[in-house]
């Protein structure tokens, strides 16, 4: 091999560097802690040539949505990326995009909402999106990053759903890793030219986008964008399978971690995952059988898949770095135990509220919360919901 | 209901994302169909001054050689602002109820 496709890559650098190879024909942004450099840097790559892509400086968040909207519609594959804020300006205009099924994808960079304004990992910003029809899949590590956007543009053109790929603000954002990235070529087949069927730039087809549904039809058309997420997850594994067959790196709606023959497991997205693996490692070689659910795609939840991999777990922990301000447990936890009761399994399911604002999530506590869910298989009462390492 | 409920597509057949294909489509859009009240012309009464052409929101006076003719019934939507506005002593425009106008047009 003449050039080596092993990089040093932070995770902006590596959802950037994914972008390039994408070739996008429109880049809409506007700047946002900690996303800033994904399209910064990749205005860089339209300035020097490097890709093909119109790159619109635009004045918000939701000018940024808008204008890829159009992009979309127009036939262009559009792309973006935001954070936090960002995301929230632009939550109007999400809606929209997944309505009209215009396939976007959009790099979001998870961070705390304010107020009290904060610029850390948490994400309550890509949960604050979870009802907007997008496809939501959410990245351990920078590898993941680059992997998961070159998988989402052919994800959301194949299921008409656009996706929204996300890290965890300076963890991965800014955190430094050795990648493996595909040859140009390689990325520029397995994601092919864009082809939409109707597009408002065909003159030979004329079509109206965005006309007002009453009464009569707006039930219909929202019930085909609820099928559409539902068909996603088979897209989703498709799309998965032959991107290992260019890469070698195998991905599904989540991933196992040590669970199959474990007795009790974390839920944990993003980062943390990664986090928990190396707890795992630590409490396996003391004997004890604990494991891991990461689910890599929350949009569509992946129910019989997460209530399947738990089937057999005596107690279950679900790591949410976000509240949902609800009075009850936070979003994913509440999820988890949904697709549990529609399996008619009853167990301890713990939840833990962590990491807000970029708090920081350690070794011990995660081993910590193992020791619960054993203390729970023994009947021990734990408080169901623990907002770990808040100062009390 | 019922009927109406049968005659339209079910959400399997529509286009997706709400596009309608092709152009124009707009002129078949009937928007008059929920009025409650219509105008009635009564052209001997009618000077022709179209004040009421001109403030028809709808664009549902009909006008031919520089004279009303009638109403586009597709459009209207039965505000009045044309009765309202006529200048003719006695209107040369009267609103009555949608009910009575369509128990009229069976007869």
């Amino acid at each position: 091999m003449a050039k080596s496709n092993i990089l040093a890559r932070t995770g902006n650098e590596a959802m950037a560097e994914a972008m390039r190879q994408i070739n996008p024909d429109v880049v809409a942004a506007y700047p946002i802690t900690p996303a800033t450099e994904i399209v910064q840097i990749f205005a860089g790559y339209v300035a020097d040539g490097l890709v093909d892509t119109e790159f619109v400086p635009v004045e918000s968040e939701h000018s940024a949505m808008s204008a890829c909207i159009g992009a979309s519609a127009a036939g262009g594959r559009a792309m973006t990326g935001t954070s936090s804020q960002g995301l929230a300006l632009m939550a109007e205009m999400l809606y929209v995009a997944s309505g009209l099924r215009l396939p976007i994808v959009l790099a979001d960079v998870n961070r705390a909402l304010s107020s009290p304004i904060n610029i850390h990992c948490d994400h309550s910003d890509t949960m604050m999106v979870k009802e907007a029809g997008w496809i939501q899949i959410f990245s351990e590590n920078a590898q993941e990053a680059y992997d998961n956007m070159v998988q989402a543009i052919k994800i959301a053109e194949t299921a008409k759903v656009p996706v929204i790929v996300t890290t965890d603000g300076f963890i991965i954002s800014h955190g430094m890793e050795r990648i493996e990235i595909l040859d140009d070529s390689v990325v520029k087949s397995f994601v092919g030219p864009y082809k939409p069927e109707n597009y408002l730039l065909n003159f030979d087809k004329i079509i109206t986008v965005g006309a007002l549904d009453l009464p009569d039809y707006y039930f219909e058309h929202r019930r085909q964008a609820a099928e559409a997420m539902r068909t996603a997850g088979a897209i989703i594994m498709d799309v998965a399978s032959g991107y290992q067959k260019i890469s070698g790196r195998s991905y599904g709606l989540l991933e196992k971690y040590k669970l199959d023959d474990a007795d009790c497991a974390i839920v944990a997205m993003g980062s943390t995952a990664g986090t928990a693996k190396v707890a795992i490692d630590n409490l396996r070689a003391k004997g004890l059988k604990v494991g891991l659910l990461k689910p890599r795609v929350f949009r569509p939840f992946p129910k019989s898949e997460i209530s399947d991999a738990l089937k057999n777990i005596k107690a279950i922990a679900v790591m949410d770095r976000s509240d949902s301000m609800n009075g009850q447990e936070g979003p994913v936890c509440l999820e988890v135990k949904a697709a549990l009761y529609d399996k008619s399994l009853n167990k301890p399911v713990l939840d833990y509220i962590y990491g807000l604002g970029g708090r920081e999530i350690r070794l011990d506590e995660i081993e910590n919360i193992y020791n619960d869910l054993f203390e729970a298989i023994k009947g021990k009462s734990k408080d169901k919901i623990t907002y770990l390492g808040v100062r009390e | 209901m019922a009927t109406e409920k049968q005659s339209k597509p079910g959400w399997k057949k529509l286009q997706e994302g709400d596009l309608i294909i092709g152009g124009g489509t707009a002129k078949e859009f009937k928007t008059g169909d929920w009025r409650s009240k219509r105008p009635v012309f009564i052209p001997e009464k009618c000077i022709n001054c179209l004040t009421c052409w001109v403030y028809c929101p709808d664009s549902a006076v009909i006008v031919k050689d520089g004279k009303v003719v009638g109403f586009d019934y597709e459009h209207c939507k039965g505000c009045g602002i044309c009765e309202h506005e006529c200048p003719v002593k006695g209107k040369a425009i009267k609103m009555i109820s949608e009910k009575e106008a369509k128990a009229n047009e069976k007869k």
